[in-house]
């Protein structure tokens, strides 16, 4: 645990890329197995110990520290797991050598959410104040010292001296601590058999458009839609509904696990079924609803009947054994459209291309997209392969312009992590009549970014010299700063007392010459919704 | 004793001691001060008179040029202030002439500690506990997670870096008066012997100190050297200059800083500190609650710094508190 807990200090000081690739990589030459595969599984997010949530911290601190020392110490340090590291108390005398990273993960494992409350404080008794931080961290998931799962899974092609493309393609088929990726990649045994799993693929992903006009000769443009990015696996007779983030959520998409059954890679827009998007009849409905199926582990039949799911596909991967991801769009596109027949109609359609004469005309056509409610438009070169992650030139994402509204600043928290002592949260309001009639502020949303690092330090000192009122951690603000807050959209929400919602919302300006009565008032967001 | 105290009272700029119309460390220009030590947030300059400690007067004549005025009291001391008020000054182990002041009336014993810590400091003479009825303390660290660890082991990860990268320099951020010359000192007492090599703003405080007997070995100024001169070597500047253009000129520098603050992560995060050295002059939460228990006073007044969690502990042990507002104290680069 303790070269474990050193390397993630360096990791969180480190700035440079190449010094954290290079860190890692000599930590995970020099540490034996399994200790690498679990310190590699932290890193990359793959471990998940059920009987530790941070509320268990918090419990555990409860027993040992008085709870408003607690509180005031948590606020300034700004995360828990620190903060619980340094004021554990430590044991005088005796306590034991501290535990190797298998031992700690090996005992995590074996907790129950009542033998933790034992447990645990016997593991953190072992240790330092850097050992318990890396502990904590590990045992509630989510290491975050600037390393990606990208960047760890890269380190560890450079420990080994193996291709980080080869590495992505392993890494999903196996489990945590990775033995057999190991004996490949240092030992050189046989790469690990992955062809008759459902394995995830790593998507290929857009960069924003920005300023960059394409020639239509060369691109394609599609709609982007407004559902959850999705990968969907057949193999070896079972099927896998994989999001964004490589995670498995076939659990909630039972229909689209079962509608599956040509062995196959697809990749497409998970949306929910209604007359929204796409116009016709059998498009989408909003967002919204999608929302209503997405973080559930089980799903009841009421759901899948109001709610139904399906995938608006646009790229085919892998077809019956063929790997197609080396060949040019415009193949794999004709490939798809041959498929689309012989997929369930219910459950799958194809995403249409959008037809355009020159640059400017699409342009236009995307001006005219809020209506549909979809999010913009993407650009495809046509002769591009598929390939990982996010490779200039191939893909653009052309989001329609953000939705605007001018609020005001009412109650500030500080934030956690890189932000941590500033009060970088920020809630704000929109004006429920006239505020020269004595109307007030309801709120509407919340941000905690679309502002530099010197707004930001500008931000805090507004805040603390406009207090006006103290809850805690939250400040109440002597509501005289406008912010022009953008957002994707907005919707009727019943657990807001605004009675709306607001998407995406983030600080697009912050308006130090505007007074608070000209915000906008609260119709001026309702006149947005649609739901 | 009924305590009443009303002769000394909190303002926000700085505690007035009433029937000798005195100020404690003010930050504004009074007609009397009485300077505990001379960090900027305590000494100004501008005083009709300053009554310090000869190192503190000393400090602030290289500062402000405040020879006129000056009024030496040495460790130990006793002066007598107009209206009846004693005041004596009593080593704090803070900084080189730093001072906590006891100030006697009607009976009456009050310490206002000034910035202190409990820990040996090879640059000045160390904290003495004295009894008193209010004790007005820093709270710079007063919170539970500030524990300044040993001395030595930073000294230790501070060799270590240089040992480590014999092509790169190590560049330490510290404070020009006090940190910078008790780092200086302690790398000394760990047997490191090479120059040492110094922002051009940290030479006249070192020189100062040198001459009140603080030994801090072969001193050089970056400014006289090359870039290869520096490989290997430890180099010493005000945090300003850390990520200022000025480091430039600096072989690949590993940049440190020497700060109780980098006892937390993301605080040494922020100031794009790769490594952090927790070496503090302030007192940490042990050492402020393990004070006042040993001081015992009847009250305890908490100033510049996180007063609420200090002001809570003292609730937890039934020991009389109050939290004093005032301004202008702040140590963010400790």
């Amino acid at each position: 645990m303790e070269e474990f807990a050193t390397l993630v200090d360096a990791l969180i000081y480190t700035r440079s890329r190449n010094e954290k690739l290079r860190l890692i990589a000599e930590y995970l030459r020099q540490t034996p197995d399994p200790d690498r595969g679990w310190a590699l599984a932290a890193l990359t997010e793959g471990l998940s110990f059920a009987a530790v949530k941070p509320s268990t911290i918090r419990n555990l601190m409860m027993e040992r520290v008085d709870p408003v020392l607690w509180a005031l110490s948590r606020d300034f340090v700004g995360d828990t797991a620190e903060t619980a590291s340094l004021l554990w108390p430590e044991l005088i005398g005796e306590t034991g050598a501290p535990p190797s990273v298998s031992e700690a993960v090996e005992r995590l494992g074996a907790m129950t959410r009542v033998s933790v409350l034992s447990e645990l404080p016997r593991l953190l008794d072992r240790l330092d104040a850097d050992g318990r931080f890396a502990l904590i961290k590990l045992a509630t998931g989510g290491m975050r010292v600037g390393v990606s799962a990208r960047l760890a899974k890269t380190a560890f092609a450079q420990a080994f001296d193996v291709a980080v493309e080869e590495v992505e393609e392993y890494w999903h088929g196996l489990a945590a601590p990775y033995p057999e990726l190991f004996a490949w990649a240092a030992e050189g045994a046989d790469p690990p058999d992955t062809e008759n799993l459902p394995l995830f693929r790593p998507f290929m992903l857009a960069h924003p458009l920005d300023e960059t006009v394409v020639d239509l000769k060369d691109y394609v443009a599609e709609w982007k839609w407004d559902g959850i990015r999705v990968q969907l696996v057949h193999a070896g007779g079972e099927t896998r509904v994989f999001s964004r983030t490589g995670d498995d959520i076939s659990g909630s998409f039972p229909e689209m696990a079962g509608a599956l059954t040509i062995p196959a890679v697809l990749d497409g827009e998970l949306l929910v079924q209604g007359s929204h998007q796409g116009g016709e009849a059998g498009g989408a409905a909003s967002f919204n609803a999608l929302q209503q199926r997405l973080g559930r582990k089980t799903v009841s039949g009421k759901m899948l009947a109001d709610y139904p799911a399906f995938v608006r596909l646009y790229d085919l991967l892998i077809l019956e054994g063929e790997d197609l991801r080396a060949l040019p769009w415009t193949e794999r596109r004709a490939r798809l459209e041959a498929l689309m027949p012989r997929l369930p109609a219910d459950r799958f359609d194809l995403s249409a291309v959008v037809d355009a004469d020159h640059f400017e005309h699409l342009a236009e056509i995307r001006m005219g997209a809020r209506d549909e409610a979809i999010e913009g438009l993407m650009l495809k070169r046509r002769d591009s392969p598929y390939v990982a992650g996010r490779k200039t030139g191939l893909w653009y994402k052309w989001k329609r312009d953000p939705l605007l509204v001018d609020c005001v600043l009412m109650y500030a928290q500080r934030g956690s992590g890189k932000r941590s002592s500033f009060y970088s949260d920020y809630t704000f309001g929109c004006w429920d009549g006239d505020p020269e009639q004595g109307a007030e502020l309801l709120p509407v949303g919340k941000a905690y970014f679309g502002f530099t690092d010197e707004e930001l330090k500008q931000l805090d000192r507004y805040v603390r010299n406009h207090t006006v009122n103290r809850f805690g951690p939250v400040r109440e603000t002597d509501k005289s700063l406008v912010f022009e807050v953008a957002f994707d959209s907005v919707h009727a929400s019943k657990r807001h007392k605004s009675g709306l919602a607001m998407r995406f919302p983030r600080i697009s300006r912050i308006r130090w010459d505007k007074p608070a009565e000209e915000a906008d008032r609260i119709e001026a967001l309702q006149a947005l919704i649609r739901d | 004793m009924a305590a009443n105290f009303s002769w000394i009272r909190a303002e926000p700029h700085g505690i007035h001691v009433v029937p000798a119309d005195c100020w404690i460390d003010p930050s504004e220009a009074v007609e009397r001060a009485l300077v505990t030590h001379g960090h900027a947030d305590h000494a100004r300059g501008g005083h009709g008179k300053t009554i310090a400690t000869p190192a503190t007067l000393a400090i602030m004549d290289l500062r402000y040029q405040t020879r006129e005025g000056a009024v030496p009291v040495g460790y130990g001391e006793t002066i007598s202030l107009p209206g009846g008020v004693d005041a004596t000054y009593i080593p704090a182990g803070h900084v080189l002439g730093s001072a906590q002041i006891l100030l006697e009336h009607a009976g009456e014993r009050v310490i206002v500690t000034g910035d202190y810590k409990r820990r040996p400091d090879p640059t000045c003479p160390p904290f003495e506990v004295t009894p008193c009825d209010v004790f007005i303390t820093e709270a710079t660290f007063g919170l539970p997670v500030f524990c300044h660890p040993p001395v030595e082991q930073e000294v230790g990860k501070l060799l270590k870096a240089l040992r480590d990268h014999p092509d790169r320099c190590v560049l330490v951020g510290a404070y020009a008066l006090g940190k910078a010359q008790r780092l200086i000192a302690e790398v000394r007492a760990a047997g490191h012997h090479d120059p040492i090599y110094l922002h051009g703003a940290m030479e006249r405080m070192c020189r100062l100190y040198e001459e009140f007997g603080v030994g801090l070995g072969e001193l050089r100024l970056v400014s006289d050297h090359t870039k290869d001169d520096l490989r290997g070597s430890l180099v010493v500047c005000p945090p300003a200059a850390l990520n200022d253009r000025w480091s430039r000129r600096l072989p690949d520098p590993i940049t440190a800083m020497a700060s109780g603050w980098m006892r937390v992560r993301q605080r040494a995060r922020q100031r794009n500190v790769e490594l952090p050295l927790v070496i503090s002059d302030h007192a940490d939460w042990g050492e402020l609650t393990r004070t006042i228990a040993e001081v015992d006073p009847a009250e305890t007044w908490i100033t510049h710094g996180r007063e609420e969690a200090l002001l809570r502990w003292c609730q937890l042990h039934q020991r009389r508190a109050r939290a004093l507002a005032l301004v202008g104290y702040e140590d963010e680069d400790d």
